[in-house]
C-alpha cells in the first residue's frame, strides 16, 4: 500500500504515549487550576457558558481548512458534501445517516468525480 | 425495587444507553474510518484499539496518522496536539460545576471528556430518581466503548480488504457539522457559534490553513470577553 510509516515500534508508542499525556494534560488543567474547594471565578463560568459554541463553530471551519475556492475543484465536494449532511439532518435528523450519507458522498467526490 | 448499589448502577445504565445512540452511530462510523486509515499506514492489529483506548481524542488521532509521516518530533507532537485539543481547556472550564463530588470517578470523567460526551453531559440532566454521578460515567464509558469497538472493527477491515480511503477522514467534518447544527437549533448559542464561525474564517485567511487555531482561539476568547455583558443577557432570559 501507498505510504507506510518508517518510526519503529518503539519509536511508534513514544509517539502515541506524547499525544496521550499532552492531551491528558489539556482534559486535567481546568480542574487542577479550580479545585473543587473553591468556588470557580464568574468570568470562568462565564466562558464555560459560552465557549462550546463558539468552539464547535470553529471546528468546522477547522475541518474544511484546506478546502480552497479560488483552484480546481473550487472547494466544491466540500460544498455539496456539506449541503448534502445539511439537508439530511434536516430531513431525517438522524446522525448515522447524515454522517454516514456526507462521507460516502465526499468520499464518491474525490475519487471518481474531482 | 431496592436502592442497592447494583440496582442504582443498573438504572443510571439504563438511563445513559438512549442519549449515547447517536453517539453509537457516529462514533462506530468514525472509529471505523480511524481504524482502517490507520491500518492502511501499516498499524493493523491492535494499534488501532491501542490508541483508541489511551488517548480517546477523535480529531487528534486523526490528525496523528497524518503526522505519522514526518517520524517522531516530540515537538511538533506535543505543539499540534495543544493546539488541536486546547478546546477540551474550555470543556473542563464548564464541567467544573458538574463534576463536583464525583469522587473516584471523576479522573475518569475527565479523562473521557470528548467533544461528544462533553455535548451530552453539558446539555443533559438525567430523571430525579437516577443516580447523577453514575449517569454521568455510564455515558462516558459507553461513548469510549462504541470509539474503541469502531477502531478495532476498522482495523480488521482495513488489513482484509485494501481499499481506497482518500476522503474517510470527512467523517470527522461530517460528525462536526451535524453537532455544529444540532446546537444551532437552541437559539442562544447562536451568536456565540456566529463568533466562532467568523473568528476561525478571520484567521484562515490571514495566517494560512496550518497555523490559524491557536490566533481564532484568542480571537474568540477576546470577542465573547468583549461582549461579555449582551451574551450574557441572552443566556440569563432562557
Amino acid at each position: 500500500m501507498i505510504d507506510r510509516i518508517t518510526m519503529s515500534t518503539a519509536e511508534s508508542l513514544i509517539f502515541f504515549s506524547l499525544i496521550a499525556a499532552v492531551t491528558m494534560f489539556v482534559r486535567f488543567l481546568p480542574f487542577l487550576i479550580f479545585p473543587e474547594k473553591k468556588e470557580t471565578p464568574k468570568y470562568v463560568q462565564y466562558l464555560g457558558l459560552v465557549l462550546p459554541y463558539a468552539i464547535i463553530g470553529m471546528l468546522v471551519v477547522y475541518c474544511l481548512k484546506n478546502a480552497s475556492p479560488l483552484s480546481y475543484p473550487f472547494a466544491l465536494p466540500e460544498l455539496i458534501s456539506v449541503a448534502s449532511i445539511a439537508l439530511l439532518q434536516k430531513w431525517r435528523n438522524n446522525m448515522l445517516l447524515s454522517i454516514g450519507g456526507g462521507t460516502l458522498l465526499y468520499m464518491f467526490l474525490v475519487q471518481v468525480i474531482f | 425495587m431496592a436502592a442497592t448499589p447494583g440496582n442504582i448502577r443498573k438504572k443510571a445504565l439504563k438511563a445513559a444507553f438512549p442519549y449515547t445512540i447517536p453517539v453509537l452511530t457516529g462514533f462506530f462510523v468514525l472509529g471505523l474510518a480511524f481504524g482502517i486509515l490507520m491500518s492502511s499506514k501499516g498499524y493493523g492489529f491492535f494499534w488501532p484499539t491501542l490508541v483508541s483506548i489511551v488517548v480517546f481524542a477523535g480529531s487528534m488521532q486523526f490528525v496523528a496518522v497524518g503526522m505519522m509521516a514526518g517520524g517522531l518530533e516530540p515537538l511538533s507532537i506535543i505543539l499540534m496536539t495543544l493546539m488541536v485539543n486546547a478546546r477540551h481547556l474550555f470543556y473542563g472550564l464548564s464541567m467544573l460545576e458538574k463534576y463536583r463530588g464525583t469522587g473516584w470517578m471523576k479522573p475518569y470523567l475527565i479523562f473521557g471528556l470528548c467533544d461528544e460526551t462533553y455535548s451530552i453531559l453539558c446539555s443533559t440532566e438525567p430523571a430525579e430518581d437516577v443516580d447523577k454521578n453514575w449517569f454521568m460515567f455510564f455515558v462516558t464509558l459507553l461513548n469510549q466503548i462504541y470509539w474503541v469497538a469502531g477502531s478495532t472493527v476498522g482495523s480488521f477491515i482495513g488489513m482484509a480488504i485494501p481499499f481506497n480511503t482518500t476522503g474517510i477522514d470527512f467523517a470527522l467534518t461530517a460528525l462536526f457539522i451535524v453537532i455544529f447544527l444540532t446546537q444551532w437549533q437552541s437559539l442562544k448559542g447562536r451568536p456565540s457559534a456566529l463568533i466562532g464561525i467568523l473568528c476561525a474564517l478571520a484567521c484562515r485567511l490571514i495566517f494560512g490553513p496550518d497555523g490559524f487555531l491557536i490566533p481564532a482561539m484568542l480571537c474568540i476568547l477576546l470577542t465573547v470577553t468583549v461582549l461579555r455583558q449582551p451574551l450574557e443577557k441572552r443566556y440569563d432570559r432562557s
